[in-house]
């Protein structure tokens, strides 16, 4: 740790090792507790668990990357140089998971829809699929 | 690169030992250093690749093996202690990643031994979570049959009740809700799926038989837990040569506050990071 003396340092580091594991310890017990684990009959939201839990892992993420790795004490274009890519991967992780949600749905969608009974239709009705146009 | 004209101009300024051959650092660091964390962003770009294919596949099917259920046994014939043991595993990592901020720390006041009684630490360290690991896949692969192409752990859509045990967790005439997990036990190299009839939706009455999970989880779970674990043991072997050089005098010689140390340390970190993203989405969501 640069500006920090010998002693300083070493306090500073066993203070962020302390940190990082209260912060593992307080999100396996709310993953334990809002799957109903803990206490019969709890659940929570999908989007409560992981909302928290990704907040929680992105702080654990910041103390080892600035404090552990240094990135505090660099030249700020070598911060940025490094974390701008290291964020739009992880919008891309971000992304690609709602993407697979909405195929999710999506297939569900044409599942359904299948499963519909088909509607009367009459031919030369507007409804009706088959229905050839005759082009003047 | 060195042409004689800046060797000339480089006499007439006081180089600071690692200047590029040019007039100053870029970003104030040392080559080492700047592409050790350039290195790193590269491979973070394919954890995330893998990371991408996991989090699109896991949430475009319907069902997928819960995590509580799957990770729930420890050594000592331990069970029903979901996600205990992969944090044991976290735990490790994170001492070793202390231990090595320590091994920096002691790097920077020239102190050779601190540096390699807290460099042996974080051996250990790696050492003991590549041990957890090979316990872990043992259990998944030996005794669960999981592999690359066949995954045992599914999740039940609907409620219903077993038609006969399996002699181990599951008796005849045990209930369950949509949503819960069950193993598919394996003898004699034979699956050995479970009947169930369905108690509730618009398929009650129906005899049904258990099957398989995705796939994918086990493709997805070996390979990137295996990557993984291939970047702890290759830091392992790393810091055992710095560890070596170091307690040789090599870097001592250098005066660079054992930067070489301070090198590695930015892998062993990175190596934790990318465990903190892995418990999250495979573990904890």
């Amino acid at each position: 740790m640069a500006h920090m003396t010998y002693e300083e340092s070493k306090k500073s580091a066993f203070k962020i090792i302390i940190i990082l594991a209260i912060i593992t310890i307080v999100e396996v017990l709310f993953a334990l507790l809002g799957k109903g684990y803990l206490k019969e009959g709890i659940e929570f939201s999908p989007v409560i668990m992981g909302g928290v839990m990704i907040i929680m892992s992105v702080v654990k993420a910041y103390l080892i990357i600035f404090e552990f790795m240094h990135m505090k004490y660099e030249a700020p274009g070598l911060a940025k140089s490094v974390l701008l890519p290291t964020l739009l991967l992880v919008w891309g992780v971000i992304a690609f998971s709602w993407e697979g949600s909405d195929w999710f749905q999506r297939r569900n969608l044409i599942k359904t829809s299948n499963e519909q009974p088909v509607k009367d239709t009459k031919v030369g009705s507007v409804y009706d699929p088959y229905e050839i146009k005759n082009i003047g | 690169m060195a042409t004689v004209e800046t060797a000339a101009h480089s006499d007439t300024h006081k180089d600071t030992g690692g200047s590029w051959e040019g007039a100053s650092q870029p970003f104030k660091a040392s080559y080492g250093k700047l592409m050790m964390w350039y290195f790193l962003v590269s491979d973070a770009f394919t954890f995330a690749g893998f990371l991408i294919a996991y989090g699109a596949l896991r949430f475009s099917m319907p069902t997928w093996p819960v995590p509580d259920f799957v990770f729930s046994t420890t050594p000592f014939n331990g069970h029903g202690l979901p996600l205990v043991f992969v944090t044991v595993m976290t735990f490790i990592l994170l001492a070793s990643s202390f231990t090595m901020v320590r091994a920096v720390q002691e790097g920077h006041e020239e102190n050779k031994r601190g540096v390699v009684k807290w460099m042996i630490f974080t051996i250990i360290g790696g050492l003991m979570f590549l041990g957890c690991q090979a316990w872990e896949w043992n259990k998944l692969i030996g005794e669960e049959h999981m592999s690359i192409t066949q995954n045992p752990f599914g999740t039940h859509t609907e409620a219903g009740v077993y038609l006969a045990g399996d002699g181990h967790y599951v008796n005849e005439g045990d209930t369950f809700k949509a949503g819960e997990s069950y193993l598919v036990h394996k003898y004699d190299g034979e699956w050995a799926p479970l009947d169930y009839k369905v108690t509730e939706g618009s398929n009650a009455g129906m005899v049904k038989s258990q099957t398989l999970g995705p796939k994918a989880f086990g493709a997805l779970f070996f390979f990137i837990t295996g990557f993984h674990g291939f970047h702890v043991f290759s830091g392992v072997v790393i810091m055992l040569i710095v560890t070596i050089n170091a307690a040789t005098g090599l870097y001592s010689k250098r005066k660079n506050g054992y930067e070489m140390i301070e090198k590695v340390g930015l892998y062993w970190h990175f190596v934790d990071l990318v465990w903190v993203f892995v418990f999250l989405l495979f573990y904890l969501l």
